[in-house]
């Protein structure tokens, strides 16, 4: 390939072996039972995180990246969730781990960011309260210590005058200094995984803009490993370092972020990528949405997830059915998809690369 | 009387070209807020909007775009009357509709539609589709030839729905499919002009594309004329002839898409293009676009900054953006129809400066002390 500009500053070999990686997740499989069914959430996902990189996970609601993260930090409910495989944390089995062993993993060695500050944080404590706890929990530290802690975390995420903030409500802030709280929070342990889950889609984009470049900057002061979970293929663009995109509770596709967004290889994320209006883009070229909705996880289509809504179920040849054979993700970069290699690269080429301007 | 569902005649009882289908002059709404004890009197006001002009010509898409809490949603409840102006005129063809009684108001109000963002709330569950469609229609009065019934399937057909749905309920729809129900709600009415409030917002990225191309669609063969609210700069380009930014209550620039995407002038519409994350499918090359990160978040509406309400997260504000309230005028070099309002404006291009301005103060203790950033 051509495209591969990016390779020669990566010298990290991303197929190296699992047990190498720091975070590495092995055929998840999570099912949740309910009323209607088991909603098959996450069916048979893999990948590996190493330090200090960030894996950004693109998909569309419902398409499992949420869930997988919530089992990472076992935050899901054991008596309805069905849960298999491996998730291995530093080689720490986690699927399996005991409560007790999670609890003192969470806030320690990884923390979550999660999409609504609003809601993540309590109205009943104080920011500076609520920063503090994981410390003192995990770190053996005194009241005021921990204190001095949190007013300094807040300081660094940049919120003025934060040794008085430090004593506000969460609805004295507003909506950007909430989530820079609960930055703070998560990064008060100096956590070895960060997971982001859509941190920044309730804030408007010049505090985006902020946010973004703060976490960045951060990570390089942290050196933590995330994972940013996103709907957004700019946002994408910005922070990570590698994608995994998600449909209908797998992976469809896996890459850097230059492999994925210049050469991207499975037809869904040709679709994300053309049905995005983009600012430098041509405005007199149509958006070409993909067809059709998402799958309910219920009952997913069989075979490849995305082939009612694939326009080029037609053009896969050798005895393989879209519809039947379910698709293999490859380790490394690659896409799960049936179409020979070539037919990928030239249909991108002819078809998709000139609708994208 | 098939050919109905394209509506292509022409617009013969359009005003003619250059007159605007809808004037806004001096709009301000106020929103009051009561207090004290035990009478409540009016203690403050939020001023959600305050003294925008602007129009709107026929057939056009006019886009209005801003951060949460600019005012641009009250905007467009104003343009539809759903929200009575505090003070300012709002003429609709040459009529003063700003404060119309509500007879008045029934001949204007089936030609003004609206399109709302959540699909889950702004259809009446308890309904089915045809009533949801068919009840704008029985209200105005439109019997349309061959029954509204008919009518209602054609406009099924027109949005992409079976018409076959006629009787179904919005719980059986995704959301993607009863976004395209409101905009059937809309289109039944023939209306001139329809406020789209961010539409496409609560869709799912593949989903949008679906809905701004028929949004796009129904915009070029009815000629209905457009204004679409959004925060979504890329989104605002794709549909927009002509757009105006807001940031807290005002207009701070209004011009042709050209103008505002490629040589805007207002410090503030710089950092919101800036702002915006965009993928970067092309080989190689770096980001060209210049870096402007702000310090802080939009500051509250009940007290804003006295003159220029941006000078507080201004990189240039000096003491006369304090005490003067900057003009939304046509500053020169800008073109015709490009109006700003803005004391020490930019230059007129988005490629990156010589030095990123960054007002953030963890960014920049961070980015100055630390290893150098990219």
């Amino acid at each position: 390939m051509t495209t591969l500009t990016q390779e020669a500053d990566v010298p990290a070999p991303r197929d190296a072996a699992p047990s190498g990686a720091f975070l590495s997740v092995r055929d998840l499989y999570v099912h949740f039972d309910t009323e209607g069914g088991t909603v098959k959430a996450v069916d048979g996902l893999s990948f590996d995180l190493e330090r200090g990189r960030t894996l950004g996970i693109v998909g569309e609601s419902g398409s499992g990246k949420s869930v997988t993260n919530l089992s990472i930090l076992g935050l899901h409910n054991p008596k309805k969730t069905d849960i298999s495989g491996e998730i291995l944390l530093e080689g720490q089995e986690l699927t399996t781990a005991r409560e007790k062993t999670l609890e003192s993993l969470r806030g320690n060695k990884m923390a979550m960011i999660f999409q609504d500050p609003l809601t993540a944080l309590s109205p009943y404590y104080t920011v500076g309260r609520q920063i503090a706890e994981p410390y003192r929990k995990h770190m053996g530290v005194s009241k005021r210590e921990a204190h001095l802690r949190a007013a300094e975390m807040l300081d660094k995420v940049g919120i003025p005058n934060a040794k008085l903030r430090v004593d506000d409500y969460p609805h004295q802030f507003s909506g950007g200094m909430r989530q820079r709280a609960m930055i703070a929070m998560a990064l008060v342990c100096n956590p070895d995984l960060l997971i982001a889950d859509e941190p920044t889609t309730a804030l408007d984009v010049t505090v985006q803009a902020q946010i973004l470049d703060l976490l960045k900057d951060l990570q390089q002061e942290f050196g933590s490993a995330i994972i940013f979970i996103t709907h957004d293929l700019g946002v994408i663009a910005n922070v990570a370092d590698d994608i995994l995109v998600m449909y209908g509770g797998r992976a469809v596709e896996r890459g850097s972020v230059a492999e994925v967004l210049r050469a991207p290889q499975h037809p869904y994320t040709w679709g994300l990528l053309s049905s995005m209006p983009r600012l430098a883009g041509d405005v007199n070229e149509e958006l070409v949405p993909i067809k059709g909705t998402p799958p309910s996880l219920l009952a997913p289509p069989p075979g490849c997830p995305f082939h009612p809504r694939c326009e080029y179920v037609d053009e896969v040849a050798g005895g393989k059915s879209c519809s039947g054979d379910r698709p293999r993700l490859p380790e490394g970069r690659g896409a799960a998809c049936h179409l020979t290699g070539e037919q990928k690269k030239t249909f991108f080429i002819e078809q998709i690369k000139p609708r994208l301007g | 009387m098939s050919e109905e569902l394209t509506l292509t005649k022409p617009q013969d009882d359009v005003p003619a070209s250059g007159e605007p289908l809808m004037k806004v002059e001096g709009l301000t709404k106020h929103f009051p807020i009561m207090g004290g004890f035990p009478f409540k009197r009016q203690v403050g006001a939020v001023q959600a909007v305050d003294g925008i002009d602007m129009s709107v010509m026929p057939g056009e898409s006019f886009g209005l775009v801003g951060e949460s809490g600019c005012g641009k949603s009250t905007t467009g409840r104003l343009l539809t009357r759903l929200l009575e102006p505090t003070r300012g005129k709002i003429s609709y063809r040459g009529r003063d509709i700003s404060h119309a009684s509500r007879k008045d108001m029934a001949a204007v109000r089936s030609e003004i539609q609206m399109i709302f963002q959540d699909p889950y709330s702004s259809l009446n569950p308890r309904q089915t589709v045809g009533s949801i469609i068919g009840n704008p229609m029985e209200v105005n009065g439109i019997n349309p030839p061959g029954g509204r019934e008919k009518r209602i399937r054609e406009m099924l057909e027109t949005v992409g729905l079976n018409p076959e749905h006629y009787n179904r309920f919005p719980h059986e729809f995704s959301g993607g499919q009863r976004q395209r129900i409101g905009v059937a709600r809309a289109l039944a009415l023939e209306p001139k002009l329809i406020v789209a409030d961010e539409p496409v917002s609560a869709l799912d990225v593949s989903i949008q594309a679906q809905v701004v191309n028929l949004l796009q669609q129904v915009q070029r063969d009815m000629g209905i004329a457009f204004v679409f609210i959004a925060h979504d700069l890329a989104i605002v380009r794709h549909f927009s002839q002509r757009l105006a930014v807001m940031y807290l209550g005002k207009i701070v620039e209004v011009g042709d898409r050209e103008s505002i995407y490629q040589r805007p002038r207002h410090p503030y519409t710089h950092a919101l293009l800036s702002a915006v994350p965009e993928a970067r499918l092309d080989d190689g090359e770096e980001d060209q676009r210049e870096r402007i990160r702000l310090a802080g978040d939009v500051p509250s509406p009940i007290n804003p900054p006295s003159g220029c309400r941006f000078r507080t997260r201004c990189w240039k504000a000096q003491d006369k953006c304090a005490t003067e309230a900057p003009p939304l005028v046509q500053i020169t070099g800008n073109a015709a129809g490009h109006l700003t309002a803005c004391h020490f404006p930019e230059e007129g291009s988005t490629t990156a400066r010589e030095q990123d301005v960054v007002l953030d103060s963890a960014l920049r203790a961070m980015e100055s002390g630390g290893p150098a950033g990219d």
